[in-house]
């Protein structure tokens, strides 16, 4: 029995409409769970990269990138293991302006945590964090003692640390 | 080579010319070379039927009984030719009647597009009156789907549903187009699709991995083919021929790989799979090397996987990347269509015989006649077999018909003994397993290649799935032979709930009717045997019919399957009986 690790998924694709539900049924069809999925434009006009967190076994990765290609509108996909990519998850924590006025130790907490106030108000402050899903989870539990009102945090979003050669597999299709 | 003739070049680029989306979904079918669909009409695609009367001298719309059945006929109609079948239906219940036969379809790599009628682009999402997510409910099983809801993505959208369709590994498409793009005019052209930036339908052929394939086939020393569809579909057959007769290789079919070469080649082997031959199925766990040709190792052909030609140096050519290693690890991966890959390996084979090889191929053949064969073909007790039942019909169509079959016993007895001599012969539902695929088939089959005998072989379940299609053929006069093997059970569940079930035969038993009656009431000629000494006349009689006809085969009630790989079994574990 192989055993199951993070992958990161990237997936360049043409810019259509439903392809995100061709792609999720291949999940589904194998009753695999997607951890987190991420939709962006890429580097390439008019391509569509899709970055999806899963945990898998290799084996179960490669049969999945297979059937991915297979799709008409997918125009290739990659598989990565977390050392090989620069990774990143963003969130947002909504919390009380009270917290920030009356508490010394929120001031410190902002500073080493590397996060940032993006707006402000009498009645609230939303601090957003980039970081890795322990480090955000990190900053959760601290904050988490003095009350989060909201919280909300994106998929991860990855860059190979090796070049992917999409573009230039790109110049060799007729556009 | 293939020629194009003055007006399908001018059919390829159309002069701009303002008419409705409605036209232009027909002159896309035109210009794309259809002269033939099946479909059922109704309200959210009214507009293309209105334009169908109007091009009806060169478009044929064969109006089927039920939505499902214009599916099955367009499969048909495109196995048997190698071109595209067309199917139509209207929006909701129309749209997903087509469901079974696009998943067939997509499953058995089958070339056809589905146009289906939706709600207009205002009400989507609104659980309008007759509106499903056609798109959404067929994404699994198509090969690719798209909704225009605008009349000037038709021509652009059309061309890529049959280009897509057609190309690489093929398989159905669906084109869903709301109700006001079918009235909307816009100026019309049309171009034929060529390519689509993201979609590689052949990938590029490897040198490296045609000598490394060739290196293993050379120095083998038990070399054993499979070989699939993809023969057929890549218009590979004398390619393969060549390729396996100067290697000497023997060589064994999946069910839909039948009639890519003559049953009777000295080379052919057989069938793998689960009711496949005895010879072939065990010798995969002997052979040195296994070269699949355009195959793609399903479970029916396998057994347990892990007891599958462990002992064999895997080569598999194969058009479809995702496939290779998906089921069986390969050591050498030749991408590419057959018939180019075959051909250019072709060269570097060395010439072989794999005399004593074969031999054992066909000493364990000998053992299947005597545990099965016989007892099928040449019976010595009363109750009719369904083998010989196909015996009588390759007498009579001397190897030359189309053989449409349905699901079930009489699909793997016919797979088993019909003989073929030409390819794109056999036509049955292999990877879905549908019942009531063969009658709607056979149809497009029939009115595929009109100069063929067809003879759909039917159990006498299948045959009430889509028994409505009889209507079809009163209608359109297709020339279709149909045989009812009939054993009043639901034959193959029979068979496992007699194996695995401990006989407890819950709900396969069935209470049929008249059937002579019911061809009669369609007006089609009928008949009914019960008796061996009546078998051979009344196969010829039907077969020497210029017309539909009907033949009812009163079957042995509790005759079985042989051999058989049970599920889970390895396919050495072959059982006779």
């Amino acid at each position: 029995m192989s055993t199951k690790n993070t992958y990161t998924i990237s997936i360049y694709t043409e810019n259509n409409v439903g392809l995100l539900n061709r792609i999720s049924a291949i999940f589904l069809r194998r009753h695999l769970n997607i951890e987190s999925v991420n939709v962006s434009k890429s580097e390439i006009k008019s391509v569509s990269r899709f970055t999806l967190l899963v945990k898998v076994t290799e084996e179960q990765v490669k049969k999945i990138i297979g059937q991915i290609e297979k799709q008409v509108e997918v125009i290739k996909a990659f598989y990565h293991t977390d050392e090989a990519t620069v990774y990143q998850e963003s969130c947002l924590f909504k919390l009380s302006t009270d917290l920030l006025i009356q508490n010394d130790e929120i001031q410190t907490i902002i500073n080493q945590s590397k996060s940032r106030v993006i707006n402000i108000n009498k009645n609230f402050f939303v601090l957003e964090k980039s970081g890795t899903k322990e480090e955000v989870e990190e900053l959760y539990h601290i904050l988490d003692k003095h009350g989060i009102m909201q919280f909300v945090r994106s998929g991860r979003i990855a860059i190979t640390k090796d070049e992917m050669p999409v573009s230039k597999l790109l110049q060799l299709i007729k556009a | 080579m293939e020629t194009k003739t003055k007006q399908q070049t001018e059919l390829e680029t159309t002069e701009s010319v303002t008419i409705t989306g409605a036209e232009a979904v027909v002159k896309c079918l035109l210009a794309e070379g259809v002269d033939l669909l099946y479909g059922y009409p109704g309200g959210a695609i009214m507009p293309v039927y209105d334009e169908l009367y109007k091009y009806q001298d060169k478009l044929h719309h064969v109006l089927t009984r039920h939505e499902q059945g214009a599916t099955h006929a367009a499969q048909g109609y495109a196995r048997a030719t190698g071109k595209v079948g067309v199917a139509m239906a209207t929006s909701g219940p129309g749209a997903t009647n087509l469901i079974t036969g696009i998943a067939d379809a997509q499953i058995d790599s089958t070339p056809m597009v589905c146009i289906t009628g939706q709600v207009g682009a205002h009400l989507l999402g609104s659980d309008a009156f007759q509106e499903t997510d056609i798109v959404g409910i067929s994404t699994p099983v198509t090969k690719w789907n798209y909704q225009i809801t605008k009349a000037n993505e038709i021509p652009e959208v059309m061309a890529k549903a049959f280009y897509i369709a057609r190309s690489g590994r093929p398989g159905p498409v669906l084109v869903d187009i709301t109700k006001n793009a079918q009235f909307e005019e816009f100026d019309f052209e049309y171009k034929k699709c060529t390519s689509v930036r993201s979609y590689q339908p052949v990938p590029n052929m490897s040198m490296q991995s045609i000598e490394a394939a060739v290196e293993l086939i050379n120095n083998a020393e038990r070399p054993f083919v499979v070989w699939g569809q993809g023969v057929i579909l890549g218009e590979a057959e004398e390619e393969f021929k060549a390729f396996i007769e100067k290697a000497g290789i023997p060589s064994a079919s999946t069910l839909l790989g039948l009639s890519a070469l003559p049953t009777k080649h000295p080379l052919h082997v057989g069938m793998v799979g689960m009711h496949g031959n005895y010879s072939p199925n065990k010798l995969t766990n002997e052979c040195d090397v296994l070269i699949a040709i355009g195959m793609r190792f399903d479970d029916r052909v396998t057994g347990d996987l892990s007891r599958y030609a462990k002992q064999a140096k895997v080569v598999h050519f194969e058009i479809d990347p995702a496939e290779v290693d998906k089921n069986v690890k390969t050591d050498v991966a030749v991408l590419g269509n057959v018939k180019e890959t075959l051909t250019v390996a072709l060269p570097f084979l060395k010439a072989n015989s794999h005399k004593e090889w074969l031999q054992e191929f066909r000493n364990l053949d000998a053992v299947e006649f005597d545990n099965v064969i016989k007892n099928d073909l040449f019976p010595t007790k009363e109750g009719l077999t369904m083998g010989e039942v196909i015996k009588q019909i390759n007498e009579a169509s001397e190897g030359k018909a189309i053989v449409v079959t349905d699901v079930g016993q009489h699909q793997m007895i016919a797979s088993r003994y019909a003989e073929f001599n030409q390819t794109k012969s056999n036509i049955t539902s292999g990877g879905l397993g549908t019942m009531g695929f063969a009658l709607p088939a056979a149809i497009g089959a029939k009115m595929g290649a009109p100069e063929r005998e067809v003879v759909a072989v039917i159990g006498d379940g299948g045959y009430q799935m889509t028994i409505q299609e009889l209507g079809t053929i009163l209608q359109t006069k297709a020339a279709v032979k149909i045989v009812v093997l009939n054993n009043e059970f639901l034959g193959m569940v029979r068979q496992w709930q007699q194996l695995f079930f401990d006989k407890r035969y819950a709900s396969t038993v069935m209470t049929n009717p008249d059937f002579i009656a019911i061809a009669k009431g369609y007006h089609m000629e009928a008949n009914r045997v019960t008796k061996r000494e009546d078998l051979a006349n009344a196969v010829q009689e039907m077969m020497q019919s210029k017309e539909a006809y009907f033949l009812e085969v009163c079957v042995e009630k509790e005759d079985n399957v042989f051999p058989m790989i049970p599920t889970g079994a390895s396919v050495s574990d072959v059982r006779l009986k």
